[in-house]
């Protein structure tokens, strides 16, 4: 199966594989999330309904509320986190929120990965080196 | 390089102590998560402590519920339980989100109440003073023009970048709180001159009269703009206190703007020229009416047009706000169906206090509330509310669970308030 490759920067060091959930919105942390299951409540989102938790989380960047951060490292202490964030552009929610949510994060890719990546393609994070594997569903 | 100045280096290696020494590292990791360069020292941060997690979730990481270590784990990211002496700059308090007089009204009930006295009890041990405001700027934290800060809330740091000309990027509580305690803050994003500069016209067609207006013109723009900053033209009035809150409010919940200009209004917007650089290639985007419909209709979503839940004051209420609500209700009755709350901190809820403002709002059979927000009011999923801030019409379906908003005129509200109906429209 072919693969394709991006190359980014990192935001926050690590490596994660799994299956994507992409959005080409930008994604918020504060009244976002329900904390029993993962699911974004944020209504009128793209994402919702759906569940982050266990997925390599592609969106736009952060947006919305500074309480972002504390609601993704919130994620990570019921055990609800994605595995990895890859985002197209960097802001201080995303970063903030990869160091404290403890995740590998890429961003600033030569492509824009909410373009490339789709919901349930199968996707390689190496945070170190900046790059992310893509197998399409 | 990153930390390498001689404080840097002394905090880094424990040499100030393990709070210091976890606070900069945090800031370490963090900056260059950013792609900071190096640090620039502020002295002045502001801590949104009020959006801490459920006490539930906070007993579950720290079960024995000592602040020292919920405050390691949750304001530094530390797993180590340190223990800080005093933070070194100017820092204050945002909105606790808790009214400590009303628990079983709001989420979380009294040990949420319980959990978030400790902590204000704990920010005030370490030197952070308690304005417990999302306006701080209202109360006696006013930034100057270039001050370079580390804010929290997002209405506020888009206030304190525009209207203030401030420098803030969108900090969080843990790298707000660690900049309280070091002293710095990443130099990158709205510190940097270069990164000020407007990116796109929005050319304003409609009356900027109503302050709802501005909370749509936010709305709407915050949704088009993703990360660049827009430059507000041709608005044909001079915004007061209120009206800038709102704009700030709503597009940074919709979107992203931490930073926008008005020409000839905001302080590093004389000219569309000084706003955007030689700016030749900046893009243009139109507020209407068209626009302004847009937003609205974004905003309002309820299958009933009873109203159960009227909320006033977001960002907080200031002065000119109590006065025009108190006066509005001043004589008359809320229905019997319908509760109302206005919400501001405590410093402006005193001053209400003592203008009568207050009691002229008990008497109609409102309430108003201190330090806190409507959006933790405790409420059946089916309730209907009513706002005049497009930021809490946002977050009302997702922070309450409730799916019914109405959102539009503050006299809209009162008149939902009064008669327990929704006859707001958008003409």
């Amino acid at each position: 199966m072919s693969k394709i490759v991006l190359r980014g920067r990192k935001i926050n060091g690590g490596s994660a594989e799994g299956e994507a959930l992409v959005t080409k919105e930008s994604l918020g942390g504060f009244g976002c999330f329900d904390f029993d299951t993962g699911k974004v409540n944020d209504f009128g989102h793209e994402l919702y309904g759906q569940n982050v938790s266990g997925k390599i989380l592609v969106f736009r960047t952060g947006k919305g509320s500074s309480a972002w951060s504390i609601a993704h490292q919130a994620l990570r202490f019921v055990g609800k986190s994605p595995k990895a964030y890859v985002t197209k552009e960097c802001n201080p929610q995303t970063v903030l929120g990869a160091v404290v949510a403890r995740v590998p994060a890429v961003t600033e890719f030569d492509q824009d990965p909410t373009e490339v990546i789709s919901t349930g393609d199968w996707v390689k994070v190496d945070a170190d080196r900046g790059v992310v594997e893509i197998t399409k569903k | 390089m990153l930390g390498s100045a001689r404080d840097e280096q002394e905090m880094l290696e424990g040499k100030e102590g393990p709070a210091r020494q976890k606070a900069m590292e945090l800031l370490v990791k963090y900056a260059e998560g950013l792609g900071a360069e190096r640090f620039v020292d502020t002295n002045n941060a502001t801590v949104i402590v009020g959006s801490i997690p459920d006490v539930k979730i906070v007993e579950k990481v720290v079960p024995s519920l000592d602040v020292d270590e919920i405050a390691s784990k949750f304001l530094l990211d530390s797993d180590e339980r340190v223990v800080l002496d005093k933070v070194k700059a100017f820092t204050t308090t945002n909105a606790t989100f808790r009214d400590q007089r009303y628990p079983e009204l709001q989420r979380g009930g009294k040990p949420h109440c319980d959990l978030l006295q400790k902590m204000v009890d704990y920010l005030k041990r370490v030197g952070v003073i308690h304005l417990a405001t999302c306006t701080p700027y209202q109360v006696g934290n006013i930034p100057m023009k270039g001050e370079h800060c580390a804010w929290t809330e997002s209405s506020a740091v888009a206030f304190c970048n525009s209207v203030l000309g401030g420098r803030t990027n969108i900090e969080g509580l843990h790298s707000s709180f660690a900049s309280a305690v070091t002293g710095k803050t990443p130099l990158w994003g709205m510190h940097l001159d270069e990164n000020r500069l407007g990116k796109i016209i929005v050319d304003v067609e409609v009356d900027m009269e109503l302050i709802r207006d501005w909370y749509l013109m936010g709305y709407y723009v915050g949704s088009q703009v993703g990360l660049d900053i827009p430059i507000y033209t041709h608005i044909n009035r001079v915004p007061d206190l209120t009206r800038l809150m709102g704009l700030c409010a709503a597009g940074i919940a919709s979107g992203s703007i931490v930073k926008f200009h008005i020409v000839g209004i905001t302080p590093e917007a004389p000219t569309l020229e000084a706003a955007g650089g030689n700016g030749k290639n900046l893009k243009v985007l139109k507020f209407g009416k068209e626009e302004r419909r847009i937003a609205y209709e974004r905003l309002n979503h309820s299958d009933r047009d009873d109203v159960d839940i009227v909320v006033l004051g977001c960002p907080h209420a200031g002065l000119d706000r109590m006065r025009t609500i108190a006066g509005m209700l001043e004589g008359k009755r809320i229905h019997k169906n319908t509760r109302l709350y206005v919400t501001t901190c405590h410093l402006i809820k005193n001053l209400a206090d003592k203008q009568g403002y207050t009691e002229m709002i008990t008497k109609a059979g409102g309430s108003v509330w201190e330090d806190s927000c409507g959006l933790v009011l405790a409420v059946d999923p089916s309730t209907v509310f009513a706002c005049d801030s497009a930021k809490m019409a946002n977050y009302l379906p997702g922070e309450t669970g409730s799916k019914n908003t109405w959102f539009g005129t503050t006299e809209e509200c009162i008149q939902a308030a009064l008669t327990g109906k929704w006859r707001g429209e958008l003409r």
